[in-house]
């Protein structure tokens, strides 16, 4: 069927406005053999686009392992889902909204999570922890201010009222970021391993209905704004960002669990990026049907909509749902009850094309599988990454060195500070779930009902990427594996967001290449497969791309939550010892990287090196450990190294008031370097005197190395150098104050 | 003991205390949809807390119309215990059960951290059994908790004994410092003249487990429980 003449002709010139490239713009005129309708082209302006077609990842994200004995849904849906016993699943997903938070900070945030939540009980899970990857630019940055305080009010103010807690997550600050922030959102849900819900089309004549908030003129392009860069002209960007409803939110949640309990769903799926456009493709292609849609029923909030917008509006707690022919009445009814909108809006067809029709015209009439298996997919033109200078910056500092003084500044900076006049806004307790909220390696939510937990974390580290993206990429996945195990929990899975510039710049396309594949390493090694993802590019700001930022999120499994471990010291007189690979010093010279960051502003030298295997090792002694109730405390090194470790593990005990006498071992090299180096495979622990000789035969039998370097002691921590010399003392209310304070200028 | 949880679109701590009084303390207990017109046999009204109707126009404001408030302003006419929480106390609040109102918090900023109050009387239900002067840990998670009245409804307040709990620091002592939303004499939590309708905006319902980092709130359930008892 010839679609409608109504709309404005379209060429070349309007592809190109539309982001379509002029090989895209043939592409199509081929597939079609006649020019797309204004409506069609939006279609393919709104799948062909970097966010939803994924046209530059694609061939570099087949590098991650996505498979396991656990894995019932990997990467393709809505959201991974991954098996954790007695008939349990747990379903997550992270995803990014960069783009709309720089523009609108306060509804790019909330709409944000807004967007994962659906993504998860979409898939019939009811969400029960959401966390954060916050990546701002430098604190004395004028937009500074403002955008923390509105993407943190955003995050608080959607995830508060629909009552799903916000239990971790990581902020970091960095000049990279000064033109273009970063806001992840993950998102964990909870369901019957047995009844996963997909977002598929299937069963010709079903049918087609839509659920949730009226579709208006807002967003429109959205997918389109995120998948370009930024100029002078972002502010103009604002009206493509979309505007949140958290409480339209909670009754669209309660409302399709409570559809989906009763097996009334064929499939569902969210109105994300692209809205109507993606969520119908999308169902159809997966399914290999076809669907009719009548945009006569589709409930607007505006008049006068055109087809064209209807496709491409991204009004937020929308859903598209095919339900069991018949069965419409039930539909009908549970909506009803939770006053949601609720309108029959098509059907499913076996022709394969999805039809959009509108006061009886035809406006498309497109072939699915040329949307979505015909959409472009480049191999992009790489360089190799820039060589650094291997020189250590740390040799830049010179004179007298004061380990104290550098340690107080390094917890009174924003990279270290505490972060609770961010987290205090989340609501981190509701459900009543959360046995160790933020502020700890990773967030622990037990599982009503059984006596398991789940362990969650996000990490990622822009600087090792950027000093070399390849290495990088595995210490990201290494650290989350490592934060988890630090709390007893075995690593299950991940997700994740890939932060990236410009994917047309060769360098970033290696950067992106490269910590792809250090990541899937990193995955192998450690037994943690993708089950999903997200690639935002095009994170730039006149021609200048941010750091390469990879960021992981991922979940463990503790079997019994009694058995589980905090940071924090317990107990004063405990012996305190670093679990390290056993060919290896206990704590290797150099790569002070944020140390040398505060006292010099510079950046360079090698990432940590890192070995698997033994990062296997410690990771795995971690968890014995903790299961056979060895460890007081376990607490992972990363920024900051031990320094930073050991105040964290002081300050986060009861009261803050168990510090640590320590004697630094011997390793050789500066000791501001020991102290502050950054080392992958080290977990810093502490266990009572008895306990301690038990760690000591476990670590042996698993080839771990274990030095004890001190105890715990109350009120200061004291640290000597390797011959035994006062190197620093700071009493830990000093500490204390310094770290409560950090940030204070920005909050 | 029966408990009703009031559910209104928008709760969110309705499970939580529905878990609190019925696995935790192992009391039947009851969900009730707002839309119903009658407290099915509840002995214990619990009004939870959330963002009923999203505090769309102003927290609590909506919700006060719900069909089963009725039912509720019964049961408290008839001296029963009913208890709000949270967005629950701003209900009561706007129903006029109880006396006031809750503004933005001074800081403008939702806050959800652990917070010490005291007991500042004994003759509610959900109090006798926590001694006077009492300290108890518990959280707080809200934007509106700012508890305000005119001087005269506070005077009366004093007068009447209706003061059931203030935000104090950790030796007991009302501090400025404590007070984490600028509430009027520190007020965490109110009574009616009668004493038998409270509401408070710290969470006893998550403060029911030692897990969870503490069990002060089961108090106030073990306190309206052994209340009916004797």
């Amino acid at each position: 069927m010839t679609p409608s003449l109504k709309e404005m002709e379209t060429h070349l010139s309007i592809a190109l406005e539309h982001g379509l490239t002029e090989a895209e713009w043939e592409h199509i005129l081929k597939a079609l053999d006649r020019k797309p309708t204004m409506t069609e082209l939006g279609i393919f302006s709104a799948m062909w686009n970097e966010h939803c077609s994924y046209k530059s990842s694609r061939v570099h994200l087949k590098k991650f392992p996505t498979m396991g004995p656990r894995v019932l849904q990997g990467p393709g849906e809505n959201a991974g889902v991954v098996d954790i016993g007695d008939g349990l699943a747990v379903a997550f997903k992270m995803e990014s909204h960069n783009h709309p938070s720089f523009i609108e900070p306060y509804q790019g945030a909330a709409t944000g999570v807004g967007g994962i939540l659906r993504d998860i009980f979409t898939m019939g899970a009811r969400p029960i922890a959401l966390l954060n990857s916050l990546h701002f630019g430098a604190p004395d940055h004028e937009r500074t201010p403002y955008l923390v305080n509105g993407v943190v009010s955003g995050i608080a103010g959607y995830g508060n009222c629909i009552g799903v807690p916000t239990v971790g997550g990581e902020t970091h600050f960095h000049p990279c970021y000064n033109g273009n922030i970063l806001v992840n959102v993950m998102c964990a849900g909870i369901m019957k391993a047995d009844e996963i819900c997909l977002g598929t089309a299937s069963g010709v004549g079903n049918p087609l209905i839509y659920v949730g908030a009226t579709t208006g003129r807002d967003g429109i392009h959205g997918a389109s704004m995120a998948s370009a860069g930024f100029d002078e002209t972002a502010a103009d960007k604002r009206p493509t960002v979309q505007v949140g409803d958290p409480f339209k939110e909670k009754l669209l949640l309660e409302a399709c669990l409570e559809l989906m309990a009763k097996g009334a769903v064929v499939g569902i799926q969210d109105m994300g990026a692209a809205g109507l456009t993606s969520s119908s493709v999308e169902m159809a292609g997966r399914a290999g049907t076809g669907l009719i849609l009548r945009l006569d029923g589709v409930p607007a909030r505006e008049d006068g909509m055109t087809p064209y917008e209807f496709m491409l509006s991204e009004s937020q707690e929308r859903m598209l749902l095919v339900a069991e022919r018949g069965r419409e009445a039930e539909v009908r009814e549970i909506f009803e009850r939770w006053d949601l909108p609720i309108a029959i809006v098509g059907e499913v067809t076996d022709d394969g094309r999805l039809r959009v029709e509108s006061g009886g015209e035809v406006f498309a009439d497109l072939p699915v599988g040329v949307l979505t298996d015909e959409a472009p997919v480049y191999d992009r033109p790489m360089v190799p990454t820039r060589e650094l200078p291997e020189t250590d910056p740390l040799e830049t500092i010179r004179g007298e060195i004061d380990l104290g003084e550098s340690l107080l500044k390094l917890m009174g900076g924003v990279g270290q500070g505490l972060k609770s006049p961010i987290w205090r806004q989340y609501d981190h307790m509701v459900c009543t779930n959360t046995l160790a909220g933020p502020g700890g390696d990773a967030a622990l939510v037990r599982i009503k009902g059984t006596k398991k937990s789940l362990a969650l974390t996000t990490d990622g580290n822009a600087r090792y990427c950027m000093l070399d993206a390849h290495a990088g990429g595995a210490l990201a996945v290494a650290e989350a594996a490592r934060n988890i195990s630090c709390t007893g929990a075995t690593p299950l899975a991940m997700t994740n967001c890939l932060n990236f510039g410009n994917p047309e710049n060769p360098l970033v396309m290696a950067q992106f290449s490269a910590a792809v594949e250090g990541m899937s390493e990193a995955c192998r090694a450690l037994d943690v497969p993708v089950v999903s993802g997200n690639v935002s590019f095009y994170n730039e700001t006149h021609g200048v791309d941010i750091y390469p930022t990879p960021v992981v999120g991922m979940v463990g499994l503790i079997e019994d939550s009694a058995k589980r471990a905090g940071q924090g010291f317990v107990r004063e007189g405990d012996a305190i010892a670093l679990l390290h690979p056993a060919m290896a010093p206990p704590l290797p010279s150099g790569g002070a990287h944020e140390y040398v960051w505060m006292i010099t502003g510079r950046e360079g030298g090698r990432p940590p090196a890192i070995s698997l295997e033994s990062e296997a090792a410690v990771q795995g002694l971690c968890r014995e450990a903790i299961f056979s109730g060895l460890l007081g405390s376990a607490h992972d090194l990363s920024d900051g190294g031990l320094g930073v470790a050991l105040a964290e593990s002081a300050l986060s005990s009861r009261g803050g008031g168990l510090g640590a006498n320590i004697r630094l071992p011997e390793c050789g090299g500066r000791l501001d370097g020991i102290f502050f180096g950054e080392v992958a495979a080290r977990i810093l622990v502490s266990a009572s005197p008895d306990a301690f000789v038990q760690l000591q035969e476990m670590a042996e039998s698993h080839e771990v190395g274990c030095t004890q370097i001190g105890r715990v002691a109350a009120g200061s921590l004291r640290v000597e150098g390797p011959d035994g010399a006062l190197a620093m003392e700071l009493e830990l209310d000093n500490l204390m104050a310094a770290w409560s304070g950090a940030l204070g200028g920005i909050l | 003991m029966r408990f009703a949880v009031i559910v209104f679109p928008g709760s969110n701590c309705d499970h939580d205390c529905h878990h609190a009084v019925s696995a935790v303390l192992g009391h039947p207990a009851a969900l009730l949809w707002h839309k119903d017109t009658d407290l099915k046999g509840a002995e214990v009204v619990i009004v939870p807390g959330g963002f009923s109707y999203g505090d769309h126009l102003r927290a609590g404001a909506i919700s006060r119309f719900s069909p089963i408030m009725k039912a509720v302003g019964d049961h408290a006419a008839e001296g029963r215990p009913v208890i709000g929480i949270c967005n629950g106390f701003q209900i009561l609040a706007e129903s006029s059960l109880l006396p006031g109102a809750l503004h933005r918090n001074t800081s403008l900023r939702f806050i959800c951290e652990n917070v010490h109050i005291r007991c500042e009387t004994l003759r509610t239900p959900f109090t006798r059994e926590i001694e006077a002067g009492e300290r108890l840990r518990m959280p707080i998670a809200h934007g509106d908790g700012n508890y305000f009245c005119d001087p005269e409804t506070l005077a009366m307040l004093e007068d009447n004994d209706q003061i059931v709990f203030r935000y104090c620091d950790e030796e007991g002592a009302l501090t400025a410092e404590s007070n984490p939303n600028g509430s009027m004499g520190s007020i965490a939590g109110i009574c009616n003249r009668e004493g038998n309708v409270v509401g408070l905006m710290p969470h006893p319902e998550r403060a029911c487990e030692k897990a969870l980092g503490g069990d002060d709130g089961l108090r106030l359930f073990s306190s309206v429980i052994s209340a009916a008892v004797s």
